[in-house]
């Protein structure tokens, strides 16, 4: 038996009072060691900034488990600059389709009014340039686009930004 | 299956939608795999729209509810359920939403549940009004509820829109009509249902969420 799936609507525009939770932005506490800041900002196709997204990022723990004792998870509206920020720890590396390992990332989803389905990407690390280079995901994809996947160094973490569309548009993946 | 990427009936879409085509490769652990949420989130009375407040809210009292499961049929237990709706009247408490109807001080429009063994899940709350966008000329919401769910798996994680049967304005909506296959648009659509409706208190009405791509549909 294979049942037809319930299909995607949009967020809309009025969520930000029933979605975002008080820790939703905190994968971890403060203070946990490794912890860092990954921000950026979400853009439209004219470079506006879109105030009414809504980030959600998944990933394994330090040491590449999906595990129950680590929520993994985070979720973040985008502010009236279209800036988002998750407090995080990098994840280790986990399996990949042909059993190597892939390199560390986060799954991303993106929410937003006049989406009417969700976007997925992913965001790898620039400073895991050697796990990038063999990761099977990021491998498939040509520059420069494979860049929009890649979180640059930032004083307090990381900083990946999403453009929806346009230059530099983001590489979205189907899941 | 989903509505496209791109639906510029929609107009909000236009500026937003991807342009190069989603790319594609073999779903791994980290989409094979979901966060378990819920417990620390959902506190007991989180299922009924209609007791959050000092007062009980205007509008007609309904009851929704349904079964959560994936493409094979499979309940999907404990997992979150979030809905949130403009009140009866047609508005949300939001900032955003100025258009000229009322608020009401006993309805925030939000609620949350964990499906039980069987994947089902129940809410109480008031039937939501239909409101006006600005999208084209005379533009009209369908009376809707937002459903987000996670399910088991990454790959499960829906954003919806639950209506109602035989709304008038189906015809009109971009956003109803973005899917594209009437049989899948079919499926955002609740059932009345008598079975459930609870005499001299409630109307009931069935929706019923499956989560998931099936196989044939990936192609």
């Amino acid at each position: 038996m294979s049942l037809g799936s319930t299909p995607s609507q949009t967020i809309g525009p009025f969520f930000s009072h029933a979605l975002p939770w008080k820790d939703g932005q905190y994968v971890v506490p403060e203070g946990t060691a490794g912890a860092f800041w990954l921000r950026g900002r979400v853009v439209d196709g004219a470079g506006e900034p879109v105030p009414d997204a809504l980030l959600e990022t998944w990933q394994a723990d330090p040491d590449g488990r999906y595990d129950a004792d680590f929520r993994g998870f985070a979720r973040c509206p985008t502010d009236d600059d279209g800036q988002y920020a998750i407090l995080t720890v990098k994840p280790g590396p986990v399996p990949g389709p042909d059993g190597r390992l892939q390199a560390p990332h986060l799954a991303m989803s993106v929410f937003a009014r006049g989406l009417l389905v969700r976007l997925v990407t992913r965001v790898y690390f620039a400073d895991e340039a050697a796990a990038n280079e063999v990761d099977p995901v990021l491998a498939d994809i040509p520059e420069p686009a494979r860049a929009t996947l890649v979180a640059r160094h930032a004083q307090d973490g990381y900083t990946f930004d999403v453009r929806l569309q346009g230059e530099n548009e983001t590489v979205f993946f189907a899941v | 299956m989903d509505p496209p990427v791109y639906w510029p009936d929609y107009k909000s879409n236009v500026l937003r939608a991807p342009k190069r085509a989603l790319a594609t490769f073999p779903s791994t652990s980290t989409e094979l795999t979901g966060p378990l949420l819920g417990d620390s989130l959902v506190g007991p009375l989180d299922y009924d729209l209609t007791r959050q407040h000092a007062g009980e809210p205007l509008g007609e009292r309904i009851i929704v509810h349904g079964k959560v499961v994936d493409a094979s049929g499979r309940p999907l237990r404990n997992t979150l359920i979030e809905v949130w709706q403009a009140n009866s009247a047609g508005r949300y408490p939001h900032h955003i939403d100025q258009h000229p109807a009322p608020l009401d001080p006993n309805f925030t429009g939000v609620g949350r549940c964990l499906t039980g063994d069987d994947g089902s899940y129940r809410f109480v709350t008031v039937r939501p009004g239909a409101y006006p966008w600005r999208n084209h000329d005379n533009a009209w919401r369908p009376a809707h509820i937002h459903f987000s769910l996670f399910g088991r798996a990454f790959t499960h994680r829906l954003i919806t829109q639950m209506y109602f049967p035989g709304d008038p304005l189906f015809d009109q909506d971009p956003i109803f009509n973005s899917v594209r296959d009437p049989a899948a648009r079919a499926r955002m659509v609740s059932a009345f249902d008598l079975s459930e409706t609870v005499p001299e208190w409630a109307l009931a009405f069935r929706y019923d969420v499956v989560l998931g791509q099936t196989p044939m549909e990936d192609t």
